[in-house]
């Protein structure tokens, strides 16, 4: 045992002290920051900055809750309000949930969980972070200016002939946004391939590194046609080239087409990597292996795949063919299964554990529910017959809301919990942490919840101003959004407070098996002393005792 | 009570007098949705429960403080087979039954009433048969399958009537098409939901289901003179349409009686069934759609004519069983009027061609 074994165990939290020497101490000054290499430090730049463009969108969410407190638009002009929920969209998409997991969380821990030092392209790594602020710097620039109208969808001839917005600067914003992606997904494809440590077999990864992976594949086949879309927009708008204009024997439904064979994946780009904290996070907190891990991991290699083939379900109802419609509604069903095998596999991995329930776990919990709400009613929009009712609804925006915040952003907030102490070395306040998950799953369900009866009712979506029988349910939401702003902001101001006054963490606060909690909080530039070689699987918490024995008899 | 401000109290006596959970059910494919609605709604209610069931007792029975040690257990090849095939034969279950219905939604009956629909920033245009027009609202009666045919003539527009749980996409250059069959008089919604610009949220309208007796009474009120098709004939002729399609021997362009419907072979050989698009594809773009035998000297009237004059056009054209018409009105624009030429003279209806 103890010979293969050369991961150092420091001693435990209640002796715990914060390390001299780290990635954040080894070198200072600003230049030190902008001009890393280090994923670590790269990964610390991102969630500074995903969390700031999540608060603008948020803000903007709030205005558009506030605006539809009343059936009227009072608060703004229609044009106003449009342009408030297309920026809304467009930065909560591409700045915030496209990199919130992968480019933070991911981009810290993959090198680590492989058992590498970096990322196998750290340049790269530190480039893919500059094309993203320059996307960021363009969109805030396109709001100063003005803003855009034509939703985050680009839908046209809209976006093309009718609108006077800044089309061409936010799509070359995102078209940047883009290339940031398409590098996050290349650099941890080459670095899953090639980085893992000796003795890091495929199985042995833990699933946060194979939906990673999943995720990767998907930036990196989807991204570059969501790319050339936005350049034929572009195109389209300055020099009239045709491709989307029917009077120009284009055709309107190839931009939906086009669009949505990126979209439609990139949702799977944002929750994949929140299914992969989701399972870390459960394994860890009830003390046991994944239930049926090969199942979890080919369930994310399998939702990447069928993700791809399932793209014409968002225009069942704009004359695709009926035949079209019946292979699209049919992938869409068999894509939800994988997902169900997730949840399922996730609730058995409780069965026989040894459950506590710490923030990071409570979050979990949230995502199962919200998930599962959001994977279930996304069937019903799967059956053609009942998506001519419900898509364009509000249904939809609850759908993708319980999908996309329910999901991924409770992931997101789960995982930068269980992965803070190994971040900064210090653990976030435990029990106002706990409050603020209630809050946030108290607030998300009365905010969205009743966004499926209004959809079901007929409210259509986008709409400044709404008859006025729909007025209570949008009362219940936008309380609920003020509840659920409540829960975001509590987490800023803890985790900033932590920084400082957070109680040290040590190595494993929680007692968890993978690599990166082998080695001192925060970590090394170079992660590791040495490269580790394993010998042993993902989750294998008998290990971890051994480990513990191991060292208590070295040390004695 | 009187602790409750009256504002809330007033709302919450307001939500519980109006609350519905889903909107009426006004047409004859309402009811088949819902049944599949709700058995969505109960299935989802089931696997929710079954979560939320097992993430509970299983936090319960398996909390550190009652189970201290944990058992590691790999996984269950049977388990997991269960909850793969489960959930799979549901979905399949959903799959099969929503097709269904979309296939009916979106098939409409060959007895079907037809009115077209315009979409255009910010207003929905209705053009029904007997020549009325009527704009962000459409009069149907009970008790009779009604077939829409839609088309955008700037953005994507789409129309929904919730009550009748039907919807389709206004595409521009395209017709779409959906039927429905009211069963209850009453005013319902009209949306659009496709997001279509600033107004997108006024593109809103009633839609009027009447009685038969009423309807007929709505329409006898509310005629401008002419019918659709006779509309489509005055435009036929004041754009020399008449020039060649004159059903003369000579006739540089082929006859147009009967031809809605009818099987044809273009010039590159292609064989096409002449429907609605095809006819308004012939009209707009005719270098692409010649008929076989004849030259390709049809000028384009993109642009000429609106998407309104195009659908007059066109049910004038579906109507047209014999070439008589044609040759009286050909007739007429060649020589004086004796007759008061009902048909020559008159200037084509406003809004039918694009100044």
């Amino acid at each position: 045992m103890s010979d293969a074994v050369t991961i150092v165990t420091l001693p435990d939290q209640s002796t715990a002290r914060i390390p001299k020497m780290s990635y954040l101490t080894k070198e200072n000054g600003l230049l030190s920051w902008l001009l890393t290499g280090d994923h670590k430090r790269i990964a610390i730049l991102y969630l500074i900055s995903i969390s700031f463009f999540f608060f603008i969108g948020g803000s903007l969410a709030g205005l558009i809750r506030l605006e539809l407190l009343t059936p009227q638009s009072d608060l703004m002009a229609t044009d106003t309000y449009n342009k408030v929920f297309s920026m809304h969209g467009i930065i909560m998409v591409f700045l915030f949930l496209v990199p919130s997991v992968p480019a933070t969380i991911g981009n810290f821990l993959i090198p680590m969980m492989v058992g590498a030092k970096d990322l196998a392209l750290p340049k790269i790594n530190l480039l893919s972070w500059y094309l993203y602020i320059a996307a960021g710097i363009m969109v805030i620039y396109t709001m100063a200016s003005g803003g855009v109208d034509t939703g985050w969808t680009f839908t046209t001839p809209l976006s093309t002939h009718y609108v006077n917005t800044h089309v061409i600067t936010t799509g070359l914003a995102i078209f940047i946004a883009g290339f940031s992606s398409i590098f996050t997904g290349l650099n941890f494809i080459v670095t899953i391939h090639k980085m893992r440590a000796p003795g890091m077999t495929w199985f042995r990864l833990p699933l946060f590194v194979w939906s990673n992976y999943a995720a990767s594949i998907l930036m990196v086949l989807g991204t570059p046609v969501l790319a050339i879309t936005l350049v034929l927009i572009v195109l389209e708008r300055t020099v009239g080239i045709g491709v989307f204009d029917p009077t120009k024997g284009g055709d309107p439904l190839l931009f939906q087409h086009l669009f949505w064979f990126y979209s439609h994946p990139a949702v799977y780009i944002m929750i994949l990597p929140g299914m992969g904290v989701i399972s870390e996070v459960v394994s860890t907190f009830s003390r046991k292996r994944v239930f049926g891990y090969t199942a979890v991991a080919f369930s994310s290699v399998a939702i990447a795949v069928f993700g791809f083939f399932v793209w014409a379900h968002h225009m069942f109802i704009m004359g695709i063919s009926n035949y079209a419609m019946l292979i699209f509604s049919l992938l869409t069903m068999l894509v939800a299964v994988p997902s169900a095998i997730k949840i399922f596999n996730w609730a058995f991995t409780l069965y026989k554990g040894s459950i506590t329930f710490e923030t990071p776990m409570l979050y979990a919990f949230g995502f199962m529910g919200l998930f599962t709400i959001g994977g279930m009613t996304g069937v019903f929009l799967g059956s053609s017959g009942t998506d001519i009712h419900l898509t364009e609804t509000y249904f939809i925006v609850a759908h993708f809301h319980f999908v996309m915040v329910g999901g991924m952003l409770m992931a997101f907030l789960s995982g930068l919990h269980f992965w803070w102490p190994k971040m900064t070395g210090r653990m976030y306040p435990e029990k106002i942490s706990q409050l603020a998950a209630v809050v946030t799953f108290i607030g998300f369900n009365l905010t969205f919840f009743p966004q499926f009866i209004l959809g079901t009712l007929g409210m259509p979506r986008r709409y400044a101003s709404y008859p006025p029988e729909f007025q209570i349910l949008n009362v219940f939401s936008t309380a609920g959004a003020s509840v659920l702003g409540v829960g975001y902001l509590l987490p800023v101001l803890y985790l900033t407070w932590s920084l400082k006054y957070g109680a040290i963490a040590g190595n494993n606060p929680w007692q968890a098996t993978g690599l990166e909690w082998q080695v001192q909080s925060p970590p090394l530039t170079e992660n590791f002393p040495e490269i580790p070689i394993v010998d042993h699987e993902a989750y294998d918490y008998e290990w971890l005792e051994r480990q513990k024995e191991n060292e208590v008899a070295s040390v004695g | 009570m009187s602790h409750i401000s009256p504002i809330i109290w007033q709302f919450l006596v307001k939500w519980m007098t109006n609350f519905a959970l889903f909107p009426p059910e006004a047409s004859k494919i309402a009811p088949q949705m819902d049944a599949l609605y709700f058995f969505m709604v109960l299935i989802s209610l089931i696997g929710l429960t079954i979560v939320i069931l097992l993430i509970t007792s299983f936090s319960i029975l398996y909390s550190k403080k009652r189970h201290p040690v944990a058992v590691q257990i790999e996984g269950s090849t049977l388990l997991e087979a269960t909850w793969t095939i489960i959930p799979l034969g549901l979905f399949l279950i959903m799959f099969v039954w929503g097709s269904l219905l979309y296939f009916r939604i979106y098939t409409p009956p060959a007895n079907a009433m037809n009115i077209y629909v315009v979409g255009k920033q910010w207003m929905w245009k209705a053009e029904h048969p007997g020549g009325q027009h009527e704009i962000n609202s459409l009069h149907v009666p009970t008790g009779r399958p009604i077939q829409l045919t839609i088309i955008s003539q700037d953005v994507f527009h789409s129309f929904s009537i919730p009550a009748f749980r039907v919807k389709r996409e206004a595409i521009p250059g395209r017709y779409t098409s959906v039927w429905f069959e009211p069963t209850v008089p009453g005013t319902y919604h009209l949306f659009c939901t496709q997001y279509c610009g600033t107004e997108h949220s006024h593109m809103i309208g009633d839609v009027v289901v009447l009685s038969p007796e009423d309807y007929k009474k709505w329409l006898e009120g509310s005629t401008s003179g002419a019918s659709l098709a006779q509309n489509g004939e005055r435009l036929f002729s004041s754009l020399s349409c008449t020039a060649c399609h004159n059903a003369r021997p000579d006739a540089r362009g082929p006859s147009l009686a009967s031809v809605y419907g009818s099987r044809l072979t273009l010039s590159n050989g292609q064989q096409i069934t002449a429907d609605d698009a095809y006819i308004r594809e012939a009209i707009l773009n005719p270098s692409q759609h010649t008929t076989q035998g004849y030259a390709p000297i049809m000028p384009t009237y993109q642009g000429q004519i609106s998407e309104e004059g195009v659908i007059a056009l066109v049910e004038y054209i579906k109507n047209l069983d014999s070439d008589y018409r044609v040759q009286q009105t050909t007739a007429s624009t060649t020589l004086p009027p004796d007759n008061g030429g009902k048909t020559t003279r008159t200037p084509a209806p406003q809004g039918m061609v694009k100044q």
